[in-house]
């Protein structure tokens, strides 16, 4: 349970992940970005053996398809649930990460036992074209950096060259990086793509902003995901084996890239030391990991900043094949962004739902033979914000 | 918002409206803390190494190198689809701070890390928007 040392709050065991859910995901013209975020939180919720009437917490994100100014509260009307924490978290990457360490940390304080927290959007199908146009220019500063039409691929091509000249890495690496995805995301019924794919592929695969071309940039998806968090306590009688956070980090460097004093490192460095510090653990104890993959050179730093590769050298873990089911540390074992789905800020909730399906030993051809802890991370903006949590099965409390 | 939107024209707020109007000047200038020497851009009301508020918006020589870029092949709007293939970089400017901008005058495919530039505008609405050209 939560315990004090130094003045700091330990929040290592003191809540469990107990429901997970995830929707179709790819192409889903017939469903709204409510709807889906509503079956996801009611098939988390069911998953977890919980009804809606057990819930006193609930944490969305906005849809950019349907944008509502007080999403989560919406949601609860929707919903018709009149829950004690209710919030709405910001957008980005990071973000789904850290409403769980936030939601923990509310768990801990007493505010509410049992978080559902549901994210969904349809940027595949449900954008209308100034939406999408409204997407993209609100990216960047609007004063210094949007007037000089760079695209999402673009500013994160800015690192990726950066990357390239910095470390002598080639193009081969980040490919090698796409191709593991795919690799996993073969494995996973549940992934939008699923047809194998070589080094070459990506590196025939068109230029969208150089050096990364279409085949290094993540999918464009509809789908929605959603976890039930609740104190350690009441996590025992789950139907699933529950998945307890041992450890979470959160840290920041800047907003916009221009700003950026690194362009080849980030502040992963930080939030995931945080995140083991807090769990006692160091990368080498993890059995999985999940890292953020909107663009194949992302993976690669935040690996070498999570300390599970040397300064540089992520790249030639990929393309030895080390980061695959089976070898030194299986990465993205649903397919990521890249092959699994992107439905924009839902994104890396999937790669938690995968994470709980591996801590459970029920990931089915993918699973990580005696997986019990993995670590996920996430970054927002342009390498700006991440947050890191690491994950057990009980026998590791 | 419409297909023939065009390009999005910066508007300046009270503390970035001396940049701009610099720059209407055909003058680059970013901001020097009078107390501790700091340089920084973009204009902030506080230093952000001191926190003082002993702030000038000097002139700097418009002289740079290129720190990262990018060759955009597909448009972010079709405002920019006339451009395309076009590059943007982040500049380093002689005198430290970065900046982001497009590199002009210049065949997209010979930009490179490193390679020094200097500054020019180019009239984008209201503004002239700071640009960089080969040095």
């Amino acid at each position: 349970m939560v315990t004090r040392h130094g003045g700091q709050v330990s929040l290592r065991g003191a809540t469990a992940l107990i429901g997970a859910a995830d929707t179709a995901v790819g192409k889903l013209p017939g469903i709204s970005p409510t709807a889906l975020c509503a079956e996801a939180a009611l098939a988390a919720i069911a998953d977890a053996g919980l009804t809606l009437d057990d819930v006193d917490g609930l944490v969305t994100c906005t849809s950019m398809a349907e944008p509502h100014m007080y999403h989560a509260q919406m949601m609860a009307e929707y919903l018709q649930i009149t829950p004690r924490y209710c919030v709405t978290a910001s957008a980005g990457g990071g973000t789904t990460f850290s409403v769980i360490y936030q939601a923990a940390c509310a768990i801990a304080a007493g505010m509410c036992n049992t978080v559902v927290i549901s994210m969904a959007d349809s940027l595949r199908t449900g954008l209308s074209r100034d939406q999408a146009k409204i997407m993209q220019s609100s990216t960047g500063h609007a004063q210094f950096e949007t007037p000089y039409g760079s695209t999402v691929p673009g500013y994160y091509a800015l690192i990726a060259n950066a990357y390239l000249h910095e470390y002598g890495a080639t193009p081969e690496q980040f490919a090698a990086v796409a191709v593991t995805a795919r690799n996993h995301a073969a494995l996973n019924p549940a992934a939008e793509q699923r047809t194998p794919i070589t080094i070459d592929d990506v590196l025939a695969s068109r230029m969208i902003a150089d050096p990364l071309r279409l085949l290094d940039c993540s999918l464009v998806s509809d789908g929605g995901s959603a976890v039930v968090l609740t104190r350690a306590d009441r996590a025992k009688s789950a139907p699933h084996a529950p998945v307890y956070l041992l450890g979470a980090g959160e840290a920041l460097s800047h907003e916009h890239i221009s700003q950026a004093a690194s362009l080849t490192t980030s502040a992963a460095r930080h939030s995931g030391k945080r995140a083991f510090e807090a769990a006692g653990l160091t990368p080498s104890d993890m059995h999985f990991a999940q890292i953020y993959d909107c663009f194949t050179p992302v993976v690669l730093i935040e690996m070498e900043d999570l300390g599970f590769c040397p300064t540089g050298l992520a790249g030639e873990f990929f393309a030895a094949g080390e980061a695959n089911l089976g070898a030194t540390l299986p990465v993205n074992t649903h397919g990521g962004l890249l092959s699994h789905c992107h439905p924009g800020n839902p994104g890396s909730m999937f790669a938690l739902t995968e994470s709980i399906q591996q801590l459970r030993h029920a990931a089915g051809e993918r699973q990580v033979q005696n997986a019990h802890l993995g670590l996920v991370h996430a970054q927002g903006g342009i390498l700006s914000s991440h947050c890191s949590l690491v994950l057990g099965r009980e026998e590791t409390l | 918002m419409t297909e023939s939107a065009p390009k999005p024209v910066p508007r300046p707020s009270p503390e970035t409206q001396p940049f701009w109007d610099a720059c209407e000047r055909g003058e680059l200038t970013i901001q020097r803390c009078e107390d501790c020497q700091n340089l920084q851009h973009y204009p902030r009301v506080r230093c952000t190494s001191c926190r003082s508020d002993n702030l000038a918006q000097v002139a700097v020589s418009g002289l740079g190198t290129v720190r990262t870029f990018t060759i955009n092949r597909v448009p972010v709007s079709a405002a920019y689809a006339a451009d395309v293939p076009y590059a943007v970089a982040l500049i380093e400017l002689a005198e430290g701070p970065c900046m982001m901008a497009n590199i002009l005058h210049c065949d997209p495919e010979r930009v490179h890390i490193g390679m020094a530039v200097q500054i020019t505008y180019e009239p984008r609405g209201e503004v002239q928007l700071p640009q960089f050209k080969p040095a």
